[in-house]
């Protein structure tokens, strides 16, 4: 077994774990954070997607041991005092979402998008989110709520 | 005035949990004590199994219970097969493997341990001795009497033979000047839900129940086939479909590992989970598609069309799963398309295959229907020398409607059409005359530049009970609660098509209430009465009717009630905005009548208390959306790579309830027909290995790949259901597909190519031009 201590969304865990314990099985069966989904289990798909010390990263291909002293964002963590984040009011405006299964991985695929460019063209979009697989929408709805995501950051920290 | 909703693009109600990660699907549900499942699959398409060793299996700390084929394949009933065809051949299929194993992904045993790590490390200790046999994996060379034969008691690999259509398909192609001929191929696809098939069970030793959670599109009908499965009644079984990502039809089904989990959890008496692998669900989910069939069309010179013939080898897969043999039916249902065709032939060689079942994918068997006659349509249209657009137009029916459907030489009558608006809807969005110039420019320049155009029509809102495997009908009941918030109970199984919002707004509209003043319960067995569940674009127009019905009956009650409170008769009570009232003005809210029926103190003497309602909606037709889509690609003609210039689709999907919903379904599907057209293909090997059994190999289109889609609608309201909807959800997976492989092909024609074979990769592209270069060199 292994110690390992992990901030997630803010709170410090102090666990210990089988060393090969993969980073979303530790999310998701340790500290009960379901929003993190495993969709292919080899980098592939996204669903898993969370920040570890704030780059987006495939939780299901990461030891947990791996993420020992990182601080991790997950969806559950992306709301503040129960707003919405912007990327997640994107979403919902423009049905960014049909299933729901990939969004939580989209969502912090764009977190890290805009992140690093507050204001991508939709080719920007698209290729920035080549590492996540969605089903359901065929990518326009999601390339919009993105867009849309992007506006209200800009008019929010044009604000303060 | 009261807002209306319906026809308005309202924001999702389903959204903000799963947005936040708050959703349950399946695997979120944590049971304290659970155990968990993991399959030992089959590494040969086709073996003996001699001898299976679990010793250092079951010796390893953590693990539970090992169970092989001899252990249980006895104690569960068959996996079901829903469908029935003449003189068919069904194979048993047990829920384990026994004697033989028949595929690369056949369950042979299973590990319950105590969590899921273990379990893989169990099945790894599990010694199987295999005696290898020749597999059979090609639908057209299995019937040949000369290959080896997959289930021997049938002495052969062909499933069934059946014939269909109408007319006199001889004399037809006799009386055409032109025969056209064409071998096309229709490649297995994986239909790749985002989420995984996950089960979980948990047995009440105490009240002999057992719930399952599983991620179904059907939960009703899976808990009437697993409870005979099991030997357990009905009524003991709780099945729940929680939140379910995606299905695509891979989900409208009763696979093995829900028995066998159910089976474990009642043995062991604690919770059993198993949740699917990406590589299991390549391998041991449903594939769609697989068909290679011969087409032969025949036409009049002016492009008339006399008759069509569509010869089709099916490849089933080794064994049946729920609808395996109803899919080929079904493309032959659809093989008219949108154009009159006096005489319509389908022969169809079912045959077993080492590989896993065929059975529903998005479409299931009309987008193989769509894509043969619309390549036949293209086909016709190059050998006269004629624009694919000016055939199509030649044969299309006039618009119809009302009371007047069309009849087809396949036995079916569409509702409604009108083929023409729709074209020329997305023709002039295109500019048609202007691209087909610039073509030409394009092609004196060099550039590979291709238009192709696709005018569809589907069979929707599944279906007519007689027409059906288990009924086709959709319940629900509405029940509006004493605070008069909404509660609708809906037999169809959402997942992700959005119906909690739709629904919501029909009931908020019908009763004068906001969308989130309602609520739409489904998937759990215990709490909705029984239902058929959501498939074959049924969701709306079958499902939505059952709540419309259901609102209609309450209104019919509450209005009664209002008389009553009012003093008047009930046929003098208007109601209008959440309000009855009066000729001279008195009114009552509907929530004030909601309270007063159900504190039932004062209510009409014949009147029961209460308001509440329920209606199952038996369709008397099926619905038959339609439309144009046209793609413009160009082509590299250095690497082959296909880009997309432009992609239009109009289409008339009824009436609509939710503008954004339905675009939402038409772009997703549109992106699957792409992913068909271009890039996926399950690929086994000559020896029958899986090769394509991640997603690095089998190619789910992202999101660079596809392009900017240009929507528009017509629309042409259903006469079968009081909404006129028609159905939306496969439009796209069937529409698009020639489209797109008819743009490459158009594009390729300065090559002389007149047809290619899906999917059409970069590869296949620059083999014909680098062919071409070296023959001018």
């Amino acid at each position: 077994m292994k110690k390992i201590s992990v901030t997630v969304n803010g709170t410090t865990h102090q666990s210990e774990i089988e060393p090969r314990l993969l980073l979303v099985h530790y999310l998701r069966d340790v500290l009960n954070l379901t929003g993190t989904h495993v969709g292919c289990e080899t980098s592939l798909c996204g669903a898993c997607t969370v920040l570890v010390d704030g780059q987006a990263v495939k939780s299901c291909t990461m030891l947990a041991a791996q993420a020992d002293g990182s601080t991790v964002t997950t969806i559950e963590g992306l709301a503040q005092s129960g707003e919405l984040h912007p990327i997640q009011q994107g979403f919902w405006e423009h049905h960014g979402l049909q299933c729901g299964y990939c969004t939580p991985g989209m969502i912090m695929a764009s977190a890290q998008i805009l992140q690093r460019n507050p204001d991508p063209s939709e080719e920007e979009i698209r290729h920035g989110l080549e590492g996540n697989l969605c089903r359901c929408t065929g990518y326009q709805h999601i390339v919009q709520s993105v867009q849309c995501a992007a506006k209200k950051m800009k008019s929010k920290s044009v604000a303060r | 005035m009261a807002e209306k909703f319906v026809g308005k693009s309202v924001k999702r109600t389903e959204d903000p949990r799963l947005i936040q990660g708050l959703a349950h699907y399946v695997d979120d549900i944590k049971l304290p004590d659970t155990l968990h499942a993991v399959f030992l699959r089959s590494i040969y398409p086709h073996a003996r199994i001699k001898k299976i060793d679990t010793s250092a299996a079951v010796k390893l700390p953590g693990v539970v219970a090992v169970y092989t084929g001899k252990d249980i394949s006895q104690k569960i009933g068959a996996v079901p097969c829903g469908a029935s065809i003449p003189e068919m051949k069904v194979p048993d299929h047990r829920v384990l493997a026994t004697s033989k194993v028949y595929w690369v992904g056949h369950p042979v045993a299973v590990v319950i341990a105590e969590n899921k790590y273990i379990g893989r490390d169990a099945v790894d200790l599990i010694n199987v001795d295999y005696e290898e046999l020749p597999p059979v994996l090609d639908e057209e060379k299995a019937a040949d009497p000369k290959s080896p034969v997959i289930h021997e008691q049938f002495g052969s690999n062909v499933a069934y033979k059946m014939t269909a259509g109408e007319g006199d398909i001889e004399a037809a192609l006799k009386s055409a000047d032109k025969i056209v001929k064409q071998k096309i191929l229709h490649r297995r696809l994986a239909p790749i839900a985002m989420e995984p098939r996950g089960v979980q069970a948990r047995y009440y030793p105490g009240e002999q129940e057992l719930t399952l959670w599983s991620s179904s599109q059907i939960p009703h009908l899976a808990r009437t086939q697993l409870s005979l499965m099991l030997g357990m009644p009905e009524n003991k079984l709780r099945f729940i479909a929680p939140e379910v990502g995606g299905g695509f039809g891979s989900k409208l089904n009763v696979y093995a590992e829900e028995a066998i989990v159910g089976y474990a959890s009642m043995q062991l008496g604690r919770p059993v989970k198993w949740i699917e692998g990406r590589r299991e669900n390549i391998q041991g989910t449903i594939h769609g598609r697989g068909q290679a069939g011969y087409i032969e069309i025949g036409c009049k010179k002016d492009g008339t069309i006399t008759g069509f013939r569509y010869n089709v080898f099916a490849d089933m897969g080794s064994y049946f799963q729920l609808l395996t043999p109803a899919i080929p039916t079904l493309t032959g249902l659809m093989l008219s398309g949108c154009y009159k065709i006096p005489a319509i032939q389908m022969n169809v060689t079912a045959c077993f295959t080492n590989k896993m079942s065929t059975d529903a994918y998005r479409g299931a068997g009309r987008p193989e229907a769509t894509y043969v006659i619309e390549r036949a349509m293209d086909l016709v249209a190059l050998e006269l020398g004629m624009d694919a657009v000016e055939v199509r137009r030649k044969n299309f029916p006039a618009p119809f409607g009302g009371d007047q459907p069309f009849k087809t030489a396949t036995g079916l009558f569409y509702d409604s059409g009108n083929y023409q608006g729709a074209l020329d809807k997305a023709l002039k969005m295109a500019d048609y005359t202007k691209l087909r110039d610039e073509q030409k420019r394009a092609r004196s320049e060099g550039r590979l530049l291709g238009i192709g155009v696709s005018t569809y029509v589907e069979i929707c809102a599944m279906g007519p009970s007689p027409a059906m495997a288990a009924g086709g009908w959709e319940s629900a009941t509405v029940r509006i609660e004493p605070t008069c918030k909404v509660t609708i109970l809906t037999g169809a199984s959402p997942h992700g098509q959005g119906q909690e919002t739709s629904f919501s707004q029909i009931a908020a509209d019908e009763l004068g209430l906001q969308v989130n003043d309602v609520t739409v319960i489904h998937g759990d067995t215990a709490v909705v009465q029984y239902g058929i569940g959501t498939f074959g674009s049924r969701g709306t127009a079958v499902g939505g009717t059952a709540v419309y019905m259901s609102l209609q009956k309450l209104k019919e009650k509450a209005k009664k009630m209002a008389a009553h409170l009012l003093g008047v008769d009930a046929s003098t009570v208007t109601f209008a905005d959440g309000k009855f009232t009066t000729k001279d003005g008195k009114s009552v809210t509907i929530q004030e009548v909601a309270l007063g029926a159900h504190l039932a103190k004062n209510i009409p003497p014949d009147m029961e208390p209460g308001l509440s309602a329920t209606s199952f909606f038996e369709p008397k037709n099926f619905t038959f959306p339609f439309g144009t889509h046209i793609a413009v690609v160009e082509i590299d003609n250095e690497t082959g790579e296909i880009h997309f210039r432009r992609y239009i689709a109009v289409d008339d999907c009824g009436k609509v309830i939710n503008p954004l919903l339905v675009h939402g379904q038409v772009h997703g599907g549109i992106v699957q027909s792409l992913g068909q057209a271009l890039y996926e293909e399950v690929v086994y090997d000559d020896q029958g290995q899986l090769v394509s059994g991640s997603l690095m190999d089998y190619a789910v289109p992202k999101a660079a790949q596809v392009p900017w889609f240009e929507l528009d609608s017509t629309e042409t309201p259903s006469p079968v259901n009081p909404l006129g909807v028609k159905g939306v959800g496969e439009a796209g997976s069937i529409g698009a597909t020639p489209a797109i492989v008819a743009a490459v092909v158009d594009a390729m024609a300065p090559y002389g190519i007149k047809h290619l074979d899906m999917p059409i990769k970069p590869e296949s592209i620059w083999r014909i031009i680098a062919k071409k270069k070296a023959g001018a060199a």
